[in-house]
């Protein structure tokens, strides 16, 4: 294991825990903050969040996202960092959150906006991009394949940052995933609105994973994982869904 | 009527009952299905695609072999980064100061011999090349494939007035056959395999021309050769070409066209009148933005270097080429989306169709599912843009999305297809549709906006949570549309912020 850099212990570190992990996957922030915190740093959860809006934004109610877009930057703007076990959340809060506030016609929460985005991060970025480690020190002696999520790929480029941590673990069988990039067809309301497009593109992207011959497929959103866990799970295919964070906050003493 | 030419050596080749008899050519061809009036909303119509397993399996095999071609032939230019910049700051320039080049257009072209000619719409444009192939007295004309033809659905307006349009590019031809619609903008024919195609050319060819041979196999290059020797004598015979055109260059006035087999420049250079249907959104500033623009559009669509073939003409050339030279610019919805500041990036589009091969959407549903000849990611941003959203289908398209963004990666031009997408669900939205969800959405966003409020919902979520212990949630009332295909995750009986509180008490709070 890297040793945790002096930078760790320097940072005001805020979680965002995500409204969708919070209410249905709390392992995940539960393992992020433990993951952090082996690594140095003093992680708060300031309690005044609630959610990043892209519910609303993607659905065509940026309008009524508003609201949250001003909460989100009054609860976390003081902190140095800012970081969140979801890509899709990241991605709408230093994406859409500009365009939002800009629409919104206040210039002044715009600017605020403008100012904190790049302080907010999606956990692979913070872990490689602030704290310099790839090695966290985890282990996971299990069949793993990884699927890189749209968001976190297409809108936050985050590259190979999830495969440099996750090749690091010990014990790990890392397996590429066939058509790794392609979309799984979850796509938020769209899993609902195009239920069948969204199945029939899910089926493909569960059909690759079965074809690795993992046990576990892990990805940094807990929403895609809800709908490719869904599908396996329907199929009886012997594979479950893992976010990232919590097999790197896997250990030998604490295994997940 | 214009006499067909016999097939060499065998006039009998038509079917005709008299093998001395000149085969006619019986009016326009029925293309029943041809247009996209009152299509159902996408998800509806994906939901009969999806089950049309042939189609499934073709769409499958051409997008991938497109994507890897496409991303072979881009990996290898390190400068397309700016490629794609350099593509989108001209055609920026150009529609900021639409008015001025269009103008400039205009003038180069008329100084050159073209007549120019302005269509607000459809109907307009329509009447404008009825009124010019009338007036050649003829009875049928050859055409170049075009996507703003198709858009104003000419070929239809052409027959009712008894006059048949042939298409000339072999995958438009395939669909003319078939009495089939379009399903891609470069490759309209990709839901078509060899075979359907073979059956298409057999049964089909001889009702309108030199029919294909009798021993046709399903060979590429037979079906090839069978096409071949069918356009040619329309080719030969036709005095009259419609065309639309790729780019259309102000400082020269040359528009241009950009293909692949060559049947293209047959009906750009034979026939003495050429009238080309062009969108103004195809407008570039100068001479020198086709620099960006020949590198982008081959490299994009088909996946090579460089097309086979491109055409460009300015004006008229005596004894050289069409001597009557006609160019119908058409609005036709666009000055609408130019009005909008986000919307109008949609006008960049230069149909390329990369945005449809790399859609894992438009891979499993095809074309026909998004009710236009613009199918795909960038026809869910067009459409809606150019003819409203009041249609069933024009209000479903922006939502046919996952909103994965490979589109807009793949995109030429940088169109942001999934910021767009977006966009035009807000105005879907403000337009009053979807009441249940906007009363859901408002709860939604209440909730949301409050911790309090938010950890209130998440006991009702905790509370079946326990209820409901370490059991599989297969079915949920309400819910089909998740819980036909997949399990629902069983809510947790205690949420992440209940843990925080119950180990670091109100610690990490709001300071």
């Amino acid at each position: 294991m890297t040793t945790p850099s002096a930078r760790a212990t320097d940072l005001k570190v805020a979680l965002f825990a995500t409204c969708f992990n919070d209410t249905m996957w709390p392992e995940t922030p539960k393992a992020t903050v433990r993951l952090l915190e082996r690594l140095g740093c003093r992680v708060e959860f300031p309690l005044e969040q609630t959610c990043c809006g892209q519910l609303l934004t993607n659905t065509g109610y940026a309008a009524d996202a508003v609201p949250l877009v001003r909460r989100f930057v009054d609860v976390f703007e003081d902190y140095d960092a800012v970081v969140a076990p979801s890509g899709s959340c990241v991605g709408s809060v230093r994406e859409q959150h500009p365009t939002i506030a800009e629409n919104g016609g206040d210039e002044a929460l715009a600017h605020r906006v403008a100012q904190m985005g790049p302080r907010v991060y999606e956990l692979s970025e913070f872990l490689v991009d602030v704290l310099g480690v790839t090695d966290v020190g985890a282990y996971f002696p299990h069949r793993v394949t990884y699927h890189p999520t749209c968001h976190s790929l297409r809108m936050l480029r985050v590259g190979d940052r999830p495969l440099q941590l996750l090749r690091a673990v010990r014990g790990i069988d890392l397996v590429e995933l066939p058509g790794a990039d392609e979309c799984c067809g979850f796509g938020g309301t769209f899993a609902m609105k195009n239920a069948d497009v969204s199945i029939a593109m899910g089926a493909d992207k569960a059909r690759h994973i079965v074809e690795t011959g993992a046990e576990v497929v892990v990805a940094g959103d807990n929403s895609c994982l809800a709908h490719i866990g869904g599908l396996l799970g329907r199929q009886r295919s012997g594979v479950r869904r893992m976010h990232l964070a919590e097999i790197l906050a896997s250990t030998e003493e604490d295994p997940a | 009527m214009t006499p067909p030419i016999p097939a060499e050596g065998d006039p009998a080749a038509y079917g005709s009952a008299d093998p001395t008899a000149a085969p006619t050519v019986a009016g326009p061809v029925q293309r029943t299905s041809a247009t996209f009036i009152g299509m159902p909303k996408f998800p509806e119509a994906a939901r009969v695609a999806l089950a049309n397993t042939q189609q499934r399996r073709n769409l499958h095999h051409a997008t991938h072999t497109i994507r890897a071609k496409r991303a072979a032939v881009v990996d290898e230019l390190p400068q397309w980064e700016a490629l794609r910049v350099a593509g989108a700051e001209a055609k920026d320039e150009a529609l900021t100061h639409l008015g001025d080049y269009l103008e400039q257009l205009e003038a180069n072209l008329t100084a050159r011999g073209a007549v120019v000619h302005w269509a607000r719409d459809a109907q307009e444009a329509n009447a404008i090349v009825l009124e010019i192939v009338r007036a050649k007295e003829v009875d049928e004309v050859v055409k170049v494939k075009s996507m703003a033809t198709q858009e104003i659905e000419l070929n239809e307006a052409l027959e009712a007035a008894g006059i048949n349009a042939w298409e000339t590019d072999l995958a438009e031809l395939i669909v003319q056959l078939g009495h089939d619609r379009p399903s891609h903008i470069l490759v309209p024919a990709i839901h078509r395999n060899r075979s359907e195609i073979r059956e298409i050319f057999s049964h089909e060819m001889g009702k309108v021309g030199r029919p294909a041979p009798s021993d046709l196999t399903d060979e590429p290059a037979r079906l090839a050769e069978a096409a071949r020797l069918h356009l040619r004598e329309k080719f030969l015979r036709a005095r009259v070409a419609v065309s639309g055109a790729n780019f259309a260059v102000a400082d020269t006035g040359t528009l241009v066209v950009v293909e692949s087999e060559g049947n293209g420049r047959m009906c750009l250079t034979l026939p003495e009148t050429l009238i080309s249907v062009v969108g103004i959104e195809k407008v570039l500033p100068t001479w020198d933005d086709l620099g960006a623009m020949l590198q982008l559009l081959p490299r994009s669509s088909t996946g090579e270097r460089m097309n086979p073939y491109t055409t460009m003409w300015s004006g008229v050339h005596e004894g050289d080429g069409p001597q009557d030279v006609h160019v119908v610019l058409l609005d036709n919805g666009r000055s609408h989306v130019l009005a909008d500041r986000l919307g109008r990036q949609a006008l960049r589009c230069i149909r390329c169709s990369a945005c449809l091969n790399v859609c894992p959407v438009y891979e499993r549903t095809g074309g026909h599912a998004y009710g236009s000849v613009y199918p795909g990611p960038i026809g869910a941003v067009l459409n809606p843009q150019l003819r409203g959203t009041t249609s069933d289908v024009d209000k479903s398209l922006p939502y046919a999305s996952s909103l994965c963004g490979a589109c807009f990666d793949a995109c030429p031009v940088r169109i942001n297809i999934p910021e767009l997408l977006v966009e035009l669900r807000g105005k879907v939205v403000e337009e009053g549709g979807h009441t249940a969800e906007s009363v859901a959405m408002k709860a939604a966003a209440w909730v949301l906006s409050d911790p309090k409020r938010l950890a209130g919902a998440q006991k009702a979520a905790t509370t079946a949570g326990r209820v409901i212990g370490k059991r599989t949630i297969r079915s949920v009332p309400g819910l089909g549309a998740w819980t036909n295909a997949r399990d629902l995750p069983t809510p947790p009986t205690e949420t992440f912020r209940q843990w925080w509180v119950r180990e670091h008490g109100d610690e990490g709070g709001p300071r």
